[in-house]
């Protein structure tokens, strides 16, 4: 029991940590542009398909990966060009269902360009196997792999956003747009890159569930709904939040899923503990969001409301 | 400003045009003409409610689909139970939505922005968790209703045309009742909130619980929709409060401008014929419908009416 | 004044869309598909639509006369559906309508489409209460009864003697009747029962529970992208030595995806793509020719409903006599490349039932392909509820 709890422990910090890949392209852009993408979630369905496509073209996974990285930059900034830069001075509201509009086309085209049934990618041998972890159960190694990329994209947006000048200005320019640009600072510019470096990590996200997740025309909205949870939880435009939110969010899942039932039937009996698990699991990351939300209107982390 | 008397012209003349379709449908021999109208006016009624509290509130809810999906289990829960009045139907259904309304709403209602859109999307979720594992109703499957509601003890809502006709005389009551409602210093008061709350409270006006009845209000209305829509397509399933669903119903506010309460019907009126349309024209027609809506936005700030209007 | 001409263009909109109503014309049949054709489980119902629309070209004029096809996209969306069904009843007037794939979808169509009294034929759908105590003349199921597939895996665990077996499904309603019937036909003891989230993407925390109770067997009910999921990282958890039994989770609209990760895994099917009857060859090959896949069962029970409807118009003499051609469908009057077919007093199958296995073909591709038959001549169980009037 102990053992099966510190594994489901390990599960839900990697699924927490997947989410964090997804969500922390959105929570920049949304932070620091206060600007809602919901088109997000196709982009890094696109980053996945990318990384099929690439996959194939070259035979080697890893190869896929590094091409669909500047692929999905240059579609950021082709959205920001075409789309996005006429909507930062818009309300939410704008933005929301402009960018609903833009899932709707850009998950039609990949329908039309791929199709709509499944793909995959083949992950590297060297990747594949399972290590052993306690008695019987064994962990993917690839999984591993997930969990150390998602480390490291979280140290290095730490880095950037702390340590550097242009993390500087992205802070100031979230804090005070018009002062920023008096100071000489080209925001437009700013901008432009911050949108296309979030385009990219949601396609490095795309690329890197490829091989464990599948690879359909489904796979953005799926995910799109918790990364917003996500950043919402931990506050919006704080990647630290996010972290913390995404991990929350990939354990209270798991470890409801699993010990929920069990600690249910401590206090009622067994089926109705089964039915009452089976009604509450899937909304118990909901009920968690609402109960955050309810002491703190902004979030964990958030500051601004 | 808006001239007054110009709306009341424009709302005569779009309900009187529904009014006359029945008659146009026998005209031209095709029934289904009354079953996609009866489908629009629905949307119309729920759009109706969503415009009120997102255009004169400025509270965007992104779950509202949640309210019709309450009032449509409302009708088969009371229809398996063996009630069958609409009367009925619609009081129970006003009153489950009256409830998650009141819980949801007060807690929603602490937040603000994006963080209001996602809370309302997350119990709207939360809803449709609920439906899916409710395996008395069918689960996800849902439930067929084997029969319409009864009016006044009589089967009559089994006649297309009549059923037609109570959603319409259902919209324009409440129609009537929204444009009172703005009209109304509660409606002021509500404005106000949106455009500056912190005044509103120094003039010794609390919004919130203003705000709060307008998202209980709007939420009834839905459900009223809702109840209509189970009706209209007898069958109920979590389909109803799918977050697209929601999605759509903030788009038809949008398309007929918002804080515009025939815009809404209007809106309504032209997302679900535009999207029969263009389903006719080809099997890709989410990448039409996404590049108007788009463009929409882009390209007008007062709905597709305002680019009838031309740009101001 | 300029809001009037609004709502002038918007009547305009509203009449151009009132089609003319078709004149009804003895000599051309009217058919009606509707497949879910956009969104995430568009790969199945493209399968259906293509699987009819062969059959229909090869046939040429269905039951010798002049066809017409119409075909409606239901999105997967209940109401939409049951729009889309009374468009084609009422505006288009159809003769008959084949579709959906999805039981939801069905529940919301049957009744606006039979209560019309035109016929139903659906390729893939099958649920308990239309074979019982809801059945209805007017409908006929060509595929299976929903719970059919999981009692075959349930049959082939009681054989293999296995008593400890674990079970997976999606928590909704074809979820929890799959479980049921795998257990209507497997007495052994069940290790575990775990209904996830529905479009649930990291199975991680199953497959470790999985993996510390190390049992005979697991069953799972997984379709569609949850199945591609699920069987990748059931592989990757290094759990392949334990049995992987399933029923809808690899057939040919997942294998593209689940490739090798699916290598060895078993279903329970009604027909694989290289099953031995008369004409089933030449139905694989010509749909791999055409479309470039292998086609899975949606597609071969979508091919067998139009063969059905041609032998019983002939066999009807058209579609003027209704009860005729409904005596006539009652009888099957065709060649179903699955071999022995037949209908049972609810107008559900009788067929047979197989055992298959995921193997990789000389070409490259991955299919299933039959084990063994397990169930010989197999009605449904709620036949016996059903009271046709």
């Amino acid at each position: 029991m102990t053992n099966l709890f510190l594994l489901q422990l390990l599960n839900g910090m990697q699924f927490g940590i997947l989410l964090f890949l997804i969500a922390a392209g959105l929570t920049l852009v949304f932070g620091i542009m206060d600007f809602v993408n919901l088109a997000h979630g196709v982009i890094y369905m696109i980053g996945a398909y990318l990384a099929v496509t690439f996959a194939q073209m070259t035979g080697s996974y890893g190869l896929g990966l590094l091409l669909t990285l500047p692929a999905t930059l240059l579609i950021g900034l082709l959205l920001e060009l075409l789309v996005f830069r006429k909507l930062y001075d818009r309300p939410h509201l704008d933005q929301v269902l402009a960018t609903f509009g833009l899932v709707m086309v850009l998950t039609e085209a990949v329908e039309i360009i791929w199709g709509a049934a499944p793909l995959s990618v083949r992950m590297p041998d060297l990747l594949s196997g399972s290590v052993p972890l306690v008695g019987p159960m064994r962990y993917p190694v690839f999984r591993l792999v997930v969990i150390g990329a998602g480390l490291v994209t979280a140290a290095g947006l730490w880095l950037v956003i702390t340590r550097t000048r242009i993390g500087m200005r992205l802070r100031a320019g979230a804090t005070n747009r018009a002062m920023v640009s008096a100071l000489g600072v080209d925001i437009r510019k700013l901008f432009t890159i911050i949108f296309a470096f979030g385009a990219m990590l949601a396609g490095f996200a795309g690329a890197m569930v490829a091989p464990i997740l599948t690879v359909d025309p489904g796979m953005g909205e799926s995910v799109l709904i918790l990364a917003f949870v996500v950043i919402v939880i931990g506050g919006i435009g704080s990647v630290k939040g996010a972290f913390a939110g995404a991990l929350l969010v990939g354990l209270v899942d798991t470890l409801g899923r699993s010990f929920g039932p069990i600690i249910l039937r401590a206090v009622m009996e067994p089926s109705a503990a089964a039915q009452a698990g089976r009604v509450l699991a899937p909304m118990l990351v909901y009920i968690l969001m609402a109960a955050i939300l309810a002491a703190r209107p902004a979030g964990l982390f958030g500051a601004r409301t | 400003m808006r001239l007054i008397p110009n709306r009341a012209w424009a709302a005569t003349i779009l309900f009187t045009a529904f009014a006359v379709l029945p008659f146009l449908a026998v005209a031209l021999d095709d029934s289904y003409l009354v079953v996609i109208a009866s489908r629009i006016l629905c949307y119309a009624i729920a759009a109706l409610a969503l415009d009120l509290i997102l255009g004169y509130g400025g509270m965007v809810s992104f779950g509202h689909a949640a309210y019709l999906g309450i009032g449509a289990y409302a009708v088969a829960i009371l229809s398996r139970a063996g009630i069958t009045d609409l009367g009925l139907h619609m009081l129970a259904a006003i009153a489950a939505a009256a409830v998650f309304a009141l819980v949801t709403g007060a807690i929603s209602l602490r937040t603000r922005g994006i963080y209001f859109i996602m809370i309302t999307l997350a119990f709207a979720q939360m809803a449709y968790f609920f439906f899916v594992s409710l395996s008395a109703y069918g689960g996800d499957d849902g439930v067929t209703l084997n029969a319409r509601s009864t009016l006044f003890g009589q089967t009559i809502l089994e006649d297309d045309t009549a059923l037609y006709y109570t959603v319409l005389v259902l919209l324009i009551g409440l129609y009537l009742l929204a444009v009172a409602i703005t009209r109304s210093r509660f409606g002021r008061v509500l404005t106000g909130a949106r455009e500056n709350p912190v005044r509103m409270q120094a003039i010794g006006f609390s919004p919130f619980r203003y705000q709060l009845t307008a998202f209980i209000i709007s939420g009834c209305m839905t459900a009223i929709a809702g109840v209509m829509l189970a009706n209209q397509t007898s069958y109920v399933s979590p389909a109803f409060m799918n977050w697209h669903r929601s999605g759509e119903l903030v788009v038809m506010v949008v398309f007929g401008g918002i804080g515009n309460l025939l815009g809404a019907v209007a809106g309504a009126t032209i997302a679900l014929l535009l999207e029969e349309w263009l389903a006719v024209l080809t099997e890709h027609w989410p990448l039409l419908f996404g590049l108007i809506l788009v463009l929409v936005v882009l390209y007008s700030r007062d709905g597709l009416s305002g680019l009838f209007r031309g740009r101001r | 004044m300029t809001k009037s001409r609004n709502i002038l263009a918007l009547l305009a909109a509203t009449t151009c869309l009132a089609g003319p109503a078709a004149a009804q014309d003895d000599d051309t049949l009217k058919i009606g598909l509707i497949f879910t054709l956009s969104g995430p489980a568009a790969v199945l119902g493209e399968m259906g639509r293509d699987g009819f629309l062969l059959a229909a070209e090869q046939i040429g004029e269905i039951g010798g006369m002049k066809t017409e096809i119409v075909v409606m996209d239901d999105e997967q969306k209940p109401d939409i559906a049951a729009n889309k069904a009374r468009e084609l009843v009422e505006r288009d007037q159809v003769d008959i309508v084949v579709g959906p794939i999805f039981s939801n979808i069905l529940g919301a169509i049957v009744k606006p489409v039979t209560d019309s009294g035109t016929i139903l034929i659906s390729p893939n759908a099958g649920p308990s209460n239309l074979a019982g105590a809801d059945c209805s003349r007017h409908l006929f199921v060509t595929s299976y009864q929903n719970d059919q597939m999981h009692e075959v895996m349930g049959a082939y665990a009681q054989k293999q003697g296995f008593d400890n077996v674990f079970l997976l499904a999606p928590n909704y309603q074809a979820g929890k009747d799959s479980l049921a019937g795998f257990r209507h036909s497997y007495q052994g003891d069940v290790a575990g029962e775990i209904f996830t989230q529905l479009g649930q993407l990291d199975y991680s925390a199953e497959l470790a529970q999985i993996a510390a109770m190390q049992p005979d067997a697991v069953f799972a009910f997984m379709p569609g992208g949850m199945g591609v999921n699920l069987v990748k990282q059931y592989r990757q958890a290094g759990l392949e030595t334990i049995p992987f039994l399933s029923a809808f989770t690899v057939d040919e609209s997942t294998l593209p995806a689940q490739q090798d990760a699916a290598l060895g895994f078993f279903g329970g099917s009604n027909w694989a793509p290289d099953l031995d009857a008369p004409g089933n060859a030449e139905f694989v090959a010509a749909y791999e020719e055409k479309f470039g896949k292998v086609p899975a069962v949606y597609a071969m029970q979508a091919y067998d409903a139009a063969y059905l409807i041609d032998g019983a118009l002939r066999e009807a003499g058209g579609t003027a006599d209704k009860d005729a051609l409904i005596a006539a469908l009652e009888s099957a009057p065709f060649n179903s490349v699955r071999g022995d077919f037949s209908f049972g007093p609810n107008h559900y199958p009788v067929q047979d039932f197989y055992l298959t296995k995921v193997v990789q073909r000389e070409d490259g591709k991955f299919a299933t392909s039959v084990v063994e038959k397990i169930f010989d001549d197999y009605a449904d169980n709620y036949v016996g509820e059903c009271q046709m009037n």
